[in-house]
């Protein structure tokens, strides 16, 4: 068996070790990049939705100012945020560098994407559901809870897995702050030494880590819907 | 009580505003079952809103037992909706709750113990017969048994208001008649009172005891049910009418002149309608045996309103000139509306 490997994958066999700390570097980074951008997301994305016109809170400056925001962060290059986020990463997380140097910029990259993907998801919450809450004397962050967030689980989760899946690919460039990960993997150890073998095993990694991803997301949305 | 007073409510648009309501006061009995009617557009919608607060009015009082609802704090209407319950043209369940949960939902927060839910909303779906789809979702349900849940949620808490907006609009005509049936229990039983929003006329005549009609946002006639239909006074309400009757297929008989109405000299056709809430002689059979007259029924069209006839007839009179004239005079004398339509006694 592991002699049928070193022949087929000599270069990641000769230190596999490299090979599962750059996936657990990327995993480390999905699931805390993960579950922040969850939680900003969700809270920026049902702003968005309450504060707009004809919401259940409407606020028209609030709506407007964070909406020109997410335009603006949206448009932001991850690179750049890298670079630009240094001293905030700094501040928050005490490194520039490493898992937890790359983690802000992650965040900040993915969670405006993702407050986009949650206001499509409530979006598609009928809006009969929420006169009706509202007509049974429910208060707005009650009708938050159990009418907007409870009925777009399915949504929500669908928008949750292309977010986690574009923020794995965003982990490639994670490398620049000497946070590794496969993508640095496959750049430093593959393609700048000519390892064709490693550069295929860490696709074929991601491509396994997005399909988990994608699974779990279906099932959910699945389960949701009835 | 229900008072609604002076309310307008005026929709700010890009070119020009939209007056949905315009000045309407109206009064809504305890335990009655008020109806109220109007094309899409008229303002219907927008008015029922406005008696919980859906739709905040632009100006004007809305009463409840009293209390303006236009005054009070958040917290307060949140309550006060509590004891006003709805229900919509598409029923607007949660798709991801069962039937059950979807009832107990409107009981979430009013201090109820899980137990206590659990029965409440049992005794609720006993009520509107769906006691055996507990655990069915929504989108396995028919229109007519969403509307049964809807109903059963919205008589969670007991209210003493209930607004029904369109709400068998997206039924087929049995369906229909089930869940009219079903309001009227409820409002008998439970001496609910309810507000009944739609464009057909027969939701009107089958349920309601006093409608008002309106147009372009204002109330353009009101009054009981059977007044309005036996003596409707503006064009809207007798075109509301008209769609409940057939007795207007006698003005497309003549206009192509078919041969079921044609007439000897000497004959008139007539159409007799029943105005008042006394009609239970027989008069057709009375007015031929009186008068010696032959009468040939071409349309029927009786109707029960709130327990009373309603309705006309359109004939055919033939015999003596005179007899004719009696005749239609003794009709007259009991309050019965004639209309001589075609006249064949030339002098």
């Amino acid at each position: 068996m592991s002699e049928a490997l070193e022949k087929i994958m000599p270069n990641v066999m000769a230190d596999p070790e490299r090979f599962w700390d750059s996936v657990l570097a990327t995993l480390e980074m999905t699931a805390w990049s993960g579950c922040i951008m969850f939680v900003l997301g969700l809270f920026f994305g049902v702003i968005l939705t309450v504060t707009r016109d004809g919401g259940i809170l409407k606020q028209r400056a609030v709506h407007q100012i964070l909406d020109k925001l997410v335009n603006l962060f949206r448009s932001i290059p991850f690179v750049i945020f890298i670079a630009i986020l240094l001293p905030v990463t700094k501040a928050i997380m005490g490194t520039k560098i490493g898992v937890r140097g790359v983690i802000v910029p992650l965040v900040a990259a993915s969670v405006f994407f993702f407050a986009r993907q949650v206001e499509t998801a409530l979006a598609g919450v009928d809006p009969g559901l929420i006169e009706a809450a509202e007509s049974m004397g429910k208060s707005p962050i009650n009708i938050i809870f159990t009418v907007y967030l409870h009925e777009s689980v399915a949504a929500l989760s669908r928008g949750t897995t292309i977010t986690l899946i574009n923020l794995i690919g965003l982990t490639a460039m994670a490398g620049y702050v000497g946070a590794g990960g496969l993508g640095d993997y496959a750049i430093t150890w593959g393609y700048n030494y000519g390892h064709t073998d490693v550069i295929w095993v860490s696709v074929l990694a991601i491509v396994v880590i997005v399909t988990v991803i994608q699974c779990i997301g279906g099932l959910i949305a699945k389960k949701a819907t009835h | 009580m229900i008072e609604i007073k002076n309310v307008s409510k005026v929709f700010k648009g890009e070119k020009s505003d939209v007056h949905a309501v315009s000045n309407v006061s109206l009064t809504i009995r305890d335990g009655e079952i008020f109806g109220i009617i109007g094309f899409s557009g008229a303002g219907k919608s927008t008015l029922v809103r406005c008696i919980n607060l859906l739709e905040r009015p632009t100006s004007g009082e809305v009463l409840i037992d009293g209390q303006d609802i236009t005054k009070i704090s958040a917290r307060e209407l949140r309550s006060a909706r509590k004891k006003i319950g709805m229900i919509f043209q598409h029923f607007n369940l949660m798709p991801s709750r069962n039937v059950f949960d979807n009832v107990a939902y409107a009981l979430k927060g009013s201090g109820k113990s899980k137990n206590e839910i659990r029965e409440k909303v049992r005794e609720l779906l006993k009520t509107v017969e769906m006691a055996d789809k507990e655990t069915a979702y929504p989108s396995q349900l028919s229109g007519g048994q969403k509307q049964r849940v809807a109903i059963a949620r919205a008589l969670a808490n007991d209210p003493k208001i209930l607004l029904c907006d369109e709400s068998t609009s997206a039924l087929d005509p049995q369906t229909t008649k089930q869940i009219l049936n079903l309001l009227k229990k409820l409002n008998q039983v439970l001496g609910i009172t309810t507000v009944v929003i739609t464009h057909e006329m027969a939701v009107v005549k089958e349920l309601c005891d006093r409608v008002a009609v309106m147009d372009h946002g204002k109330v353009i006639e009101q009054g009981e049910t059977f007044s309005v239909f036996a003596n409707p006074k503006e064009p809207l309400t007798k075109a509301f009418i008209a769609t409940t009757s057939n007795l207007k297929k006698i003005h497309e008989l003549i206009a192509e002149n078919s041969p079921a109405i044609a007439l000897k000299p000497g004959e008139i056709i007539a159409k007799l309608s029943y105005t008042e809430r006394s009609v239970s002689e027989p008069l057709i059979s009375t007015i031929s045996q009186k008068f010696g007259i032959v009468l040939n029924v071409i349309f029927a069209d009786i109707d029960f309103i709130q327990g009373s006839p309603i309705g006309g007839t359109v004939g055919i009179f033939s015999g003596e000139r005179e007899k004719i004239t009696q005749a239609i005079q003794y009709l007259i004398e009991k309050n019965v509306f004639v209309e001589v339509i075609k006249d064949e006694r030339s002098a």
